[in-house]
């Protein structure tokens, strides 16, 4: 085929294994999760509940593609994709181990220790230990490769001084990895960054401090690390190739169904709210952003197909975030014009308060993972033309 | 680029095949011919050779016994081909015939009627035959086919039946891209053939919208390479546009709406290979129709003014997208009925229903 470079879907393979799996899964959520939890936590992944990520742990469904003998269960992406979805379309409260499972887990799994993944592995797989992400800072958001946090040779280890901005949950999470610079940059940018696994709840030197976003809520913080002393086996990786290790990680960080549910549960409220016969125009809008979610899925299947295969797609993962998220903002704006009914975080009916959440929480979607703007720099990128 | 990669080495060889044909019979010359509405001779004999007009029809009926899925798949190459012949309308009139045991009349291009909801045809027994009773408007290609099939009611079943063009009164029409498209008047005409089958005029409308997901999926694609080449070629500030970040930017959601326009005409062909009364054929027809305009716009934007020449070929492909998107049903038909469907089912079953969609 002639033209431009190629980003290419393959199609999401068929497994009726998946079906039976799902059954399970509604079983278990229709056993575990309150009704009322559909409508708290819109946007970050549900809530956070250590007993709930246990119990996930407990049935196998936290690393599940992983290697047994790390406490994994050897089970294919898909089986994996079928939870997750079925997880966020009923607002479980998984975030104490989202982080772990989707992204820290298999970039340890990728490029750890024995000794680490021995550590952590099953650990995480068990529900028991979340992880936050310490990447971006003050000075370094889009343009990740300043980060100028930095870690010091010392005797035995490492000595860290910096500070990690918008890092969600660090204020619960047990570890973070963090990226910091051990090294100068070098002419292609990239070069002299590290990744370290941190134990946050027994390093001295770091005070986590909480930054409330616009809703009020408590999701994200401010890290500072002020000598803190890490052990010299808390590398995570090789010392310098943390630029290629994050960006490997990223492509398992923006695929998934979380791209395109954030907005899932007002797409339910305003169905109820609007009965079972609405109006034509209601119909219309409804059916449209369906048909959106229906394709969403597929494509987003077909890059946890292709993760699984162990190819990289980087930028057909970029491209289903793009438009994965601008679906969730737009479903906000579509609802406040089907019901005449004012946002309100207070409101006794859950039309109008998860409108309210949702509506708050949905300038975020096409900034955290990596902004709108370099998500579509990556599929140009892709198209050959940069 | 895009490719919807096939499942099927069968769906892969004929693929090629057919991208051979119609990149040997698509040239310039030939669309300049097949803008005035005319069919070019020898790209239908090729085709009619390959056996792709028959696609849909089994292979005990004589034809070349695919998949459903895998003849669908043709029209993506065709949409990418901009393939100025009316090789759906022909399987799908292939497909029809067949469902009623009735043979293909000959290897001619066919029409099929009638293609716009709300227009109904009622038949009713005249001697041993049939005759027709109703009108039906914007018929694709009904002035240049060999024959009509037309899906009817006949006292309440389901009746296919062939007639000659020559025996309607025909107003001869075209949509935006100047393909063919006429409106027919059935009243009192006599079938040629006719036949019950298990398929109404809305399956046959069904079946349609998935072809034309299917064509807009693969126009979508060609569009997208057109635009990335153009921005490669052309120079403005001394540098190739391609290198502008805004133009980037917009070719980046031309290719996000290129890939979705793919992936749903993808579900609905499997939709249509196993029920045609799926609601993931709305699904296909919605995305994709929507997938066309905002591809067209961009499209036409990177390309600037010459893109808005007939000089250019853009058009062909960009006068297709805005056709085909509102052809067996339009978006906001399709996402009526499909939305129809979810608030039916009410809220706590949403998810299953996106599920269960594929
Ligand atoms: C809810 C939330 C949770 C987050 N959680 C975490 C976390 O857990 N860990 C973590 O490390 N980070 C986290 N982040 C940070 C996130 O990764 C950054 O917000 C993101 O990378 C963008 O950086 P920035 O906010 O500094 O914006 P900037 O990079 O300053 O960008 C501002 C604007 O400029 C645009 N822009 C920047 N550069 C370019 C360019 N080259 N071309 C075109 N446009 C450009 C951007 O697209 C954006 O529109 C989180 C953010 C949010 C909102």
């Amino acid at each position: 085929m002639g033209g431009a470079k190629g980003l290419r879907f393959d199609p999401p393979s068929h497994f009726p294994e998946g079906e039976r799996l799902r059954a399970e899964v509604r079983a278990f959520l229709a056993e575990h999760l309150p009704r009322r939890a559909l409508t708290e936590g819109i946007g970050s992944w549900g809530g956070h509940d250590r007993e709930f990520s246990r119990k996930m742990g407990a049935r196998g469904w936290i690393g599940m593609t992983w290697p047994k003998r790390y406490g994994g269960h050897e089970r294919s992406a898909l089986e994996r994709y079928v939870v997750l979805e079925e997880m966020l379309a009923a607002g479980a409260p998984v975030s104490g181990h989202w982080i772990a499972d989707r992204q820290s887990g298999p970039l340890i799994l990728r490029v750890g220790t024995e000794a680490q993944k021995r550590h952590y592995l099953p650990r995480i797989a068990a529900g028991e230990l979340s992880f936050c992400i310490g990447m971006s800072e003050p000075d370094s958001g889009s343009d990740l490769a300043s980060a100028r946090t930095r870690a010091a040779a010392v005797a035995g280890g490492y000595r860290v001084n910096g500070t990690k901005l918008w890092t969600s949950n660090a204020h619960r999470a047990d570890c973070m990895i963090l990226l910091a610079r051990t090294g100068e940059a070098g002419e292609q940018r990239h070069g002299g960054l590290t990744q370290f696994l941190v134990d946050l709840k027994a390093t001295p030197g770091i005070s986590i401090r909480p930054v409330h976003n616009l809703a009020g809520e408590h999701h994200f913080n401010e890290v500072v690390f002020q000598d803190a002393l890490l052990p010299a086996a808390s590398v995570l990786g090789a010392v310098g190739d943390g630029w290629d290790q994050v960006t490997g990680e990223l492509a398992f960080e923006r695929s998934g169904p979380e791209r395109f549910l954030s907005s899932f549960a007002l797409l339910v409220e305003l169905t109820r709210a609007l009965g079972r016969e609405p109006s034509e125009r209601a119909r219309i809008a409804l059916g449209r952003i369906v048909a959106h979610i229906v394709t969403l899925r597929r494509l987003s299947r077909s890059v946890a197909g292709m993760l699984q295969t162990g190819a990289n797609p980087a930028q057909q993962a970029a491209l289903v975030k793009d438009l994965g998220t601008a679906l969730e903002q737009e479903i906000p704006e579509i609802a406040r014009q089907l019901l005449d009914e004012e946002p309100d975080r207070a409101a006794a009916r859950d039309f109008a308060r998860v409108l309210a959440h949702t509506m708050m929480n949905a300038p975020s979607f096409t900034l955290r993972g990596g902004t709108r703007e370099i998500l579509r720099g990556m599929i140009a990128r892709g198209l050959g033309l940069r | 680029m895009f490719r919807i990669t096939v499942m099927s080495e069968t769906r892969k060889l004929l693929g090629e095949a057919a991208e051979r044909l119609f990149e040997k019979h698509c040239g310039a010359r030939a669309m300049r011919a097949a803008d005035g509405g005319e069919i070019p001779q020898a790209l239908w004999r090729a085709l009619a050779e390959a056996g792709y007009p028959a696609a849909l029809v089994p292979e005990s009926a004589g034809g070349p016994g695919l998949e459903t899925g895998d003849a669908l798949s043709l029209l993506l190459g065709a949409g990418r081909h901009a393939l100025p012949a009316p090789l759906a309308e022909t399987m799908l009139a292939g497909w029809l015939l067949s469902a009623a045991g009735l043979a293909l009349p000959g290897a001619g291009p066919l029409a099929v009627a009638p293609v716009r909801e709300g227009e109904a045809l009622a038949a009713s027994r005249a001697g041993a035959g049939w005759r027709l009773q109703g009108r039906a408007t914007r018929v694709p290609w009904a002035s240049q086919a060999e024959a009509i099939v037309v899906a009817a009611d006949c006292e309440g079943r389901n009746l296919v039946a062939l007639v000659r063009p020559g025996d309607c009164r025909i107003e001869r029409g075209a949509n935006v891209a100047g393909e063919s498209r006429d409106d027919v008047d059935f009243e009192g005409v006599r079938c040629v053939n006719a036949g019950f089958a298990a398929h109404d005029a809305a399956a046959l409308r069904s079946m349609g919208a998935v072809m034309r997901s299917a064509q807009i999926a693969g126009a979508m694609q060609r569009v997208l390479e057109l635009s990335v080449q153009y921005a490669g070629e052309r120079v403005q500030f001394g540098r190739p546009i391609g290198r502008f970040q805004a133009v980037q930017q917009s070719l980046a959601v031309l290719a996000g709406q290129a890939a979705a326009a793919a992936a749903a005409a993808e579900a609905g062909i499997e939709a249509a290979a196993r029920d045609l009364a799926s609601p993931t054929v709305a699904v296909a027809k919605i995305r994709a129709g929507e997938a066309a305009g905002i591809g067209a716009a961009i499209a036409h934007q990177v390309h600037g003014a010459i893109g808005f020449t007939q000089e250019h070929r853009l058009h062909y492909w960009t006068r297709r997208l805005w056709s085909w998107r509102d052809e067996f049903g339009n978006e906001a038909r399709w996402a009526a009925r499909l939305g129809g469907r979810i608030a039916a089912a009410g809220a706590d079953r949403l998810w299953q229903g996106i599920t269960a969609a594929g």
